[in-house]
């Protein structure tokens, strides 16, 4: 093989490494960025526009542009507040966001309730839609919708009375 | 931690994009990859090449056909897996093979085709690994059985007859006639372990114990486990002599509790402890002064010509990169071979001198492209233990890059650790290949496609019939009817919806058995109702019902309390 041959193998290769590594960089740019940040860098003034009035509540329209499910109203028509009817912590009400909520005697539930008949990870209130589903987490002394023990999963409606232990619960708007 | 789980939320709100599995982009860098180590190997002896070519044929065999099978089972089991990682290990592995090839030319040794034989096998575990493992959160199930078997796997050279001193280090165990060093493998059950036990206690490590002064120290309860831990890996490496590996763990060690905690006060701490452990070392143990002396007074004759723990290793792999330059004398050009271990710890410097620094460059960012791949995966995945163990094993392979290269360079003593992919060692090849085997995994489900937005009627309407189908099977089974006769009621049950077709595909498949299949496809359906109802929480919602805490604590909270809540769920519609 000449010298020549030899010299273009050897700086070929070199450039063969970084082709390579070229290629992984330039295929994956727009993987990097987490979340929709890509597509925000290309809208780019008009979003950084957008993203100054991000606080007013009618952004909330524009960008959820979701009218198109029929059955689910979304967010805004979910139930707002937890309100205890009876029992210990009677007359509390708390508010509620579309995080999912743990109701039970432990310390490390959304709302500890201070019932000494509720298990400690009693049950659990999880947003979906329009609607919040109450779900018993096995718990000794169930949880009851409408004297109702419940058996799994199950749609609460707002002004409808559940029950975790002693504790009696209903959601408003 | 915080950051990121708020992260996802905006994903969630955004509009759909559904993520491309990218298998293709995959397949083409796998090419280029191939090209790099089958050329390589060619580059190192183009004579030899032409009247000889069974060792380059058959490590070409070996490298392609392992990296077109893990290829084509990430095409069946984990379709939207990082489409880079399998391309940088395959060039870095295919790059390592010919080194180890082109040295064994003139040295006369026969380690490159071990080192074939252990790639086979590697990556056939990689495969392995990756089938098994459908769901990286099973892992966490076993977070206690991976520190024991860590124990054990660090223990096992120490039994008299199994372990075998080489070097002066007992490190390896000899099976067979082979020997095999456990704690490659340690690594990763050690990894496992700190991610679930940190995933699981995170809070109570941050939140409960004493404060004094600006610092909250952690409850000794909360903290035992991973001091044991700690205890176990240093402990025995202390007694093993081997330096390298002993701060790779206590690296990993920190980085695991950093990544968890984000407190910097561990990894001060972590360091003055190093340090001061470290000057101990020195004063206690011989080869750790040799090892140091070698280090601060490398090009000192008397230094240089020490028969044990002298520093001509060291200085020779200098005089190797000096001679290569910038562009490198070409492969098969330099004499890499003078240096001690050029096929294991000192490869960097074969490279660096048959390479040159751009060569050398080129393999250091590929190593650090993989290591983005491993965080940027970490960064996707919604599941705290999937974030820590992803983190945790990319910053093994950066640590472990740093003592070896830090070493070879005169940055830090030197150490003997391999080099990831490239030293000639079987378990070292086993263990990189089950961490690139994880951390697939891991983001397959980082970029695994999720529903957004709210459940339609439908989405309900299918989880409740498949709900009542799998309540309907049960019932069968228990009552042992006639099977035939079951069928054709349980079928339409589970047809699936056309919104839903990817996961009911999944479960349509399994459902003829009742196996891990179904369970996977349960907790994707539950992955999204926990993202989905997170992903309004970051839209302006008021989201904690308690107001006792700080944002972004709370949003990172609410966010693991749906999923361990999402869990409870699934586990309840396991029973019924």
């Amino acid at each position: 093989m000449s010298e020549l041959t030899v010299t273009l193998l050897r700086y070929g290769f070199l450039a063969l490494l970084w082709i390579f590594i070229a290629a992984v960089v330039f295929s994956q740019a727009r993987d990097l960025t987490v979340g929709g940040k890509a597509r925000a860098a290309v809208r780019g003034g008009r979003e950084k526009l957008r993203d100054a009035r991000a606080r007013e509540p009618r952004q909330e329209a524009p960008q959820n542009p979701r009218p198109a499910a029929p059955t689910t109203g979304g967010a805004r028509t979910r139930a707002q507040q937890l309100v205890v009817v009876d029992g210990p912590l009677a007359g509390r009400s708390f508010q509620l966001g579309s995080a999912p909520v743990m109701l039970g005697r432990s310390a490390e539930a959304t709302i500890p309730l201070e019932d000494d008949y509720a298990s400690g990870r009693h049950a659990r209130l999880f947003a979906q839609g329009s609607k919040w589903f109450l779900e018993d987490l096995g718990s000794t002394n169930g949880t009851y919708l409408q004297d109702q023990r419940l058996a799994r999963a199950t749609v609460v409606d707002p002004d409808v009375r559940f029950r975790v232990g002693r504790t009696v619960m209903e959601l408003r708007p | 931690m915080s950051s990121t789980v708020n992260a996802a939320p905006e994903r969630g709100t955004e509009a759909p994009v559904r993520p491309k599995p990218r298998r293709i982009t995959e397949l083409l860098l796998l090419l280029v990859a191939l090209a790099i180590g089958v050329g390589a190997n060619i580059l190192v002896d183009p004579e030899r090449a032409q009247a000889d070519p069974r060792h380059i044929i058959m490590s070409g065999t070996v490298l392609g056909v392992g990296a077109l099978l893990v290829h084509v089972v990430l095409w069946i089991r984990a379709r939207y897996a990082d489409p880079y990682l399998l391309p940088l290990a395959v060039a870095l592995n295919g790059l390592g093979l010919a080194m180890i090839h082109r040295i064994d030319l003139s040295t006369n040794q026969s380690a490159a085709n071990t080192q074939v034989v252990w790639t086979g096998v590697a990556m056939l575990a990689c495969c392995v690994v990756l089938w098994l493992l459908k769901d990286h959160r099973r892992l966490r199930n076993v977070t206690y059985i991976m520190l024991l078997l860590s124990a054990v796997l660090l223990l096992l050279p120490m039994i008299p007859g199994l372990g075998v001193e080489i070097n002066g280090a007992r490190l390896w165990i000899s099976v067979a006639g082979r020997t095999f060093q456990p704690g490659e493998i340690a690594k990763i059950t050690l990894a496992i372990f700190f991610a679930g036990y940190l995933s699981t206690n995170r809070d109570l490590i941050l939140l409960a114990g004493r404060k004094i002064g600006p610092v909250r120290l952690p409850r000794f309860r909360d903290i035992a486990p991973m001091l044991a831990a700690w205890a176990i890996a240093i402990g025995v490496l202390v007694l093993q002599k081997d330096m390298g590996t002993a701060i790779m763990f206590f690296g990993l060690f920190l980085a695991m509790v950093y990544l968890a905690t984000g407190r910097l006060g561990w990894i001060v701490l972590g360091v003055l402890l190093m340090a001061v452990g470290g000057f101990a070392a020195s004063r206690m143990f011989s080869h750790v002064a040799l090892r140091l002396d070698a280090w601060l007074d490398a090009f000192n004759p008397d230094v240089y010509n020490r028969s044990p723990g002298g520093s001509a290793q060291i200085v020779q792999g200098l005089f190797g990169l000096a001679s290569g330059g910038l562009f490198g004398q070409g492969l098969g050009q330099g004499r890499p071979d003078l240096v001690s271990y050029s096929n294991s710890d000192m490869i960097i410097t074969a490279f660096g001198e048959e390479l040159g620094l751009i060569g050398l460059g080129a393999i250091l960012v590929m190593f650090l492209l993989f290591a983005t791949r491993g965080l940027r995966a970490a960064l996707g995945t919604r599941d705290a233990f999937g974030k820590l163990l992803a983190a945790g094993l990319s910053s093994l392979m950066v640590l472990q890059l740093l003592v070896v290269i830090g070493g070879v360079t005169r940055l830090l003593p030197l150490t003997g650790l391999t080099t990831p992919f490239m030293s000639a060692g079987g378990s070292s090849l086993l263990s990189n290949w089950i961490i690139v085997a994880i951390l697939l995994a891991i983001s397959h489900s980082a970029r695994r496609p999720v529903v957004t937005g709210p459940a339609t009627d439908e989405d309900l309407a299918t989880f409740e019939r498949r709900r009542r189908a799998r309540e309907e099977r049960r019932d069968n089974e228990r009552t042992r009817t006639d099977g035939t006769d079951a069928a054709p009621g349980r079928e339409p049950a589970t047809e699936p919806t056309p919104s839903l077709s990817r996961t009911t595909s999944v479960s349509h498949d399994a459902a003829a058995s009742p196996g891990p299949g179904e369970a996977a496809s349960a907790t994707e359906v539950i992955s999204r109702i926990t993202h989905r109802s997170s992903g309004s929480a970051g839209h302006g919602a008021t989201r904690a019902s308690r107001s006792d805490r700080a944002g972004g604590d709370a949003a990172a909270s609410s966010g693991e309390r749906g999923a361990s809540g999402g869990n409870a769920h699934d586990q309840e519609g396991g029973t019924r």
